[in-house]
């Protein structure tokens, strides 16, 4: 046993990957032993996911080329093996999960056959014999009703349910090395948690090796047992798990560190701060910006936005002669104030309708019922001309910042669009003076201007939406996933940005997302909802220091700790978001709401 | 400057240069066939079928009524490219438009144009153009409509497609958002990102109409069939095609010079007009 313990599972030894002339990985070395996790960690771009395709010897069909270096597997080197030879080691010895449950299952056969090809394949199983061990391996993965569920096809399972169909026919042939790649990004924390805590149980059970690539530091404290910190392609740092996040020694690494929210890290504080960050100056970690209190809400005014039992529903399926059978209740009776220079979250997962209510107030999706009001003037009670406006003082910001803008328009075009659209400056000089200004002031240079959207990254282009937000001089952003879908240290800057202009202009936001650590870092008050109604509304210091509802506390608990000290979460969480299509006449019931706190409002059970 | 540079490059693909010339010789030489090869119609009965390259007045021989194949060529590109661009033009602004509309404010007027669009797909192109001519008489402008009522189709299907997909899209959505007038996001957003496709399926109908006519001249539906264009040339000589195959081979390399120069043009005006340089189909 010892001695098997020695000698690693898989051993990559100086290994560089090139593309073209572009050399993506730079001589990266690092073991994984059985039954350990390594955890791969880096920000877009550090080669962390081509380092996961060049051991399944996947990454050559996309062009690479491996410069130097061995990928020791067992006794093989697996960049000598043919395609060939890999084929009979991927999904059998080597397995592999991708990020996207979604695409990774052909949706055209149904779970039973998916699961059963790759056992008939690999351990020439007949089809019975393949089918009940198929139905084993979805009890593994503690999915319920598996008989059931052998039958259904990829689209009627929930993102969460398909993911773990993926482990469980990752997992088929008992491979002794598993690559899980992002599994989890794509998922709400709760799911996150669950598949986690399978994870973990599973290689306990089967003994196998895993590299686990993840950009979240929470997923690693959780899951590791050692850490490779990679960025621009070399690693920068390598070491037990506990190590890493207690001493980190890397410049980078201590950036990475700084910039990861914490859940908690703001208990006691009345608002919310503005943090100074630390960033990588010539490669020594400087610390800048300001520390400030964000205390700009104007509570004593009117509010800017007022919603009032706002109902929005899409109908879903109909009868032959048009009769609606079946409704989708994105948002039941929600209704929230927001004062000016003030920061409300919507917290939720996926089908909790957040997105809706911000498209609502966009006026990009029509309300089935309620009043919304800016300003004290309903919009139901607006001209035409007024609704119009209405688009010049709210702004939405999107999740995706490479799919909201025109791949075809230069970024100044795309920013100048509001300008131009509601006439706000005249003459071509006069616009394009403003739109340098603002390029400025997000942290671009007015050179940009010219340039095309894919000239820039994800957080550069995040800045250029922003900036876009910004040129109607608007009074209200809502902020949709708006830091979803950025690197934690560039997530960071982009939250300081926010809050630097809410202190400089007095902006409120509607900052709708999932994640809970970033919302108690940024606002002034939170509603959590879950399938379309409000759980659980008050000040951030309520809903995060002395949650009341059952669901406020289960989405917190949920998130995955940055702390490897801290005691795992041990609790398998069960239950899935329940579908929210519903029969007519079998609407969800609505549920009262009660003061327990000056403006702490908790959903009573229904 | 970058953009200049980059500008300038554009022009210096083998494409560019190759489907340009291409093009810009045929084209100038059918609008200057008049004063290059007066007299084509001219008969002579003398020299019937010359074989090509035998005879410096003939470098492509002549036909069995004893006419200069070159000169034939040239003369009667005037009908087939006149017939050709416009019905591709006139299909294409009528049928982008549509598909604009139907795309983008779905409900009854998607239903309605993309039923229509059913209907005549539904009616074969033979049936549709004898009714056609039928009624309004053949001539080149009811031709050219004839081809355009038929085709208008393509392109509105094709543009609906897109319109469909890129209006889910969040740049679609975020100029919502920001108020844009919906003419100004067809025109500005929607318009640019869906026109590579809609090049590709011109170019292609350029070749296909020109055949077309020749195909509706051939069933006395067309152009007079005296004037010569290629499509008319080629079904005359099918007959002499095992003793005299200059007689149709000139006027189908013409066709396919043209295509062919149409086509480079159109693949390097679509990877030009797309900012990031990528291929696409």
């Amino acid at each position: 046993m010892t001695i098997e313990q020695a000698k690693p599972l898989l051993a990559v030894e100086g290994l560089s990957v090139e593309f073209g002339n572009s050399r993506v990985v730079d001589d990266l070395s690092f073991t994984v032993h059985p039954g350990k996790t390594v955890a791969i960690v880096g920000e877009s771009g550090s080669g962390k996911s081509v380092t996961s395709l060049s051991i399944m010897r996947l990454a050559d069909t996309m062009g690479a080329k491996f410069a130097a270096g061995r990928i020791v597997f067992g006794d093989r080197d697996l960049l000598k093996a043919s395609q060939k030879e890999m084929r009979t080691i991927r999904g059998k010895e080597i397995a592999m999960i991708f990020q996207e449950p979604m695409t990774s299952l052909n949706p055209v056969f149904t779970i039973g056959d998916q699961i059963c090809e790759v056992l008939m394949l690999h351990e020439k199983m007949g089809k019975s014999a393949a089918m009940a061990e198929a139905r084993r391996l979805l009890d593994m993965v503690r999915l319920p009703d598996s008989e059931q569920l052998l039958k259904r096809y990829p689209h009627q399972l929930s993102g969460g349910m398909r993911q773990r169909v993926m482990i469980a026919m990752a997992l088929a042939c008992r491979p002794k090395l598993l690559i899980a790649d992002e599994p989890t990004t794509a998922l709400d924390v709760t799911i996150q948690a669950q598949i986690l805590t399978i994870m973990r149980e599973l290689q306990k059970d089967l003994g196998m090796g895993m590299v686990f690539i993840t950009h979240d530091m929470g997923v690693v404290a959780e899951m590791a047992d050692e850490v490779v910190v990679m960025w621009k392609g070399k690693k920068v740092e390598q070491g037990p798990v506990s190590q890493i996040f207690a001493d980190p020694q890397h410049p980078y690494t201590r950036t990475l560190l700084a910039a990861v929210p914490r859940l908690g890290s703001m208990t006691g504080e009345e608002f919310p701060k503005r943090l100074p960050l630390t960033v990588l100056e010539n490669d020594v970690p400087t610390v800048v910006g300001e520390e400030r209190v964000q205390d700009t809400a104007r509570y004593n005014e009117v509010p800017l936005l007022s919603v009032k039992d706002l109902f929005v529903r899409f109908d879903m399926r109909k009868t032959m002669l048009g009769k609606v059978t079946h409704r989708l209740s994105a948002v039941s009776k929600v209704g929230f104030d927001i004062y000016p220079g003030e920061t409300l979250a919507l917290v939720g997962e996926s089908g909790s309708g957040k997105s809706t209510i911000g498209r609502t107030i966009q006026q990009l999706q029509t309300a089935h019922s309620g009043e919304i009001s800016f300003n004290g003037r309903s919009y139901s009670a607006m001209s035409a001309a007024e609704r119009f406006r209405m688009r010049q003082e709210v702004q939405y910001i999107f999740q995706d910042p490479f799919a909201s803008l025109d791949p075809r328009k230069t970024v100044g075009f795309s920013i100048a669009e509001p300008i131009n659209t509601h006439g706000l400056i005249s003459g071509g000089k006069a616009v394009r003076r403003r739109v340098d200004e603002l390029l400025e002031r997000v942290g671009l240079s007015s050179a940009h201007a010219d340039r095309y959207p894919h000239e820039f990254s994800g957080g550069q282009r995040q800045r250029i939406c922003i900036a876009r937000a910004l040129a109607s001089d608007p009074k209200l952003i809502i902020a949709d996933e708006a830091l979803s879908a950025l690197d934690v240290s560039i997530q960071a800057q982009i939250i300081n940005l926010f809050m630097d202009l809410q202190a400089e202009r007095g902006l409120a936001y509607l900052f709708i997302s999932h994640d809970m650590a970033v919302v108690e870092k940024m606002s002034h008050r939170v509603a959590v909802l879950y399938l379309g109604q409000i759980m659980e509304m008050g000040s951030r210091r309520q809903i995060f220091e002395t949650p009341r509802h059952a669901y406020t506390r289960r989405l917190l608990s949920a998130v995955p700790v940055a702390d490897p000290s801290a005691e795992r979460n041990v609790t398998l969480m069960e239950g899935e978001i329940p579908n929210p299509v519903r029969r007519v006449g079998d609407e969800p019931a609505i549920l009262a709401h009660e003061e327990i706190d000056p403006g702490h409002f908790v959903a009573k059970s229904a | 400057m970058a953009a200049n540079t980059s500008r300038l490059q554009r022009f210096h693909s083998l494409e560019f240069i190759l489907g340009a010339s291409l093009t810009i010789i045929i084209c100038g030489a059918v609008l200057l066939s008049d004063v290059l090869f007066p007299g084509a119609e001219k008969v002579n009965l003398l020299s019937r079928l010359v074989p090509p390259f035998t005879d410096i007045q003939h470098v492509f021989g002549t036909d069995p009524l004893g006419r200069d194949v070159l000169a034939r060529v040239v003369a009667g590109g005037k009908i087939s490219l006149l017939v050709g661009f416009t019905s591709v033009v006139g299909a294409v602004i009528f049928g982008v438009f549509m598909g604009l509309v139907a795309g983008y404010y779905r409900g009854f007027w998607d239903m309605l144009v993309m039923r229509f669009a059913d209907l005549q797909l539904a009616m074969p192109f033979i049936l549709l153009a004898i009714t056609f001519i039928a009624i309004v008489g053949g001539s080149l402008t009811n031709t050219i409509i004839l081809l355009i009522v038929s085709q208008w189709v393509q392109y509105a299907r094709v543009v609906r497609g897109s319109v469909l997909t890129l209006r889910e899209r969040e740049f679609v959505l975020s100029a919502r958002a920001i108020g844009v007038r919906d003419w100004r996001i067809i025109v500005q957003h929607l318009l640019p990102n869906l026109i590579g496709p809609v090049i590709v399926l011109m170019t292609l109908n350029v070749a296909n109409n020109i055949l077309l006519e020749s195909s509706l001249t051939f069933l006395g539906l067309g152009v007079d069939p005296t004037i010569p264009s290629w499509g008319g040339m080629l079904a005359d000589g099918r007959t002499y095609l095992q003793t005299a195959w200059w007689v149709s081979v000139f006027p189908g390399l013409a066709i396919l010079l043209t295509v062919l120069g149409l086509n480079l043009l159109g693949d390097w005006l679509r990877d030009s007009l797309d900012p990031t340089g990528r291929t696409t189909g």
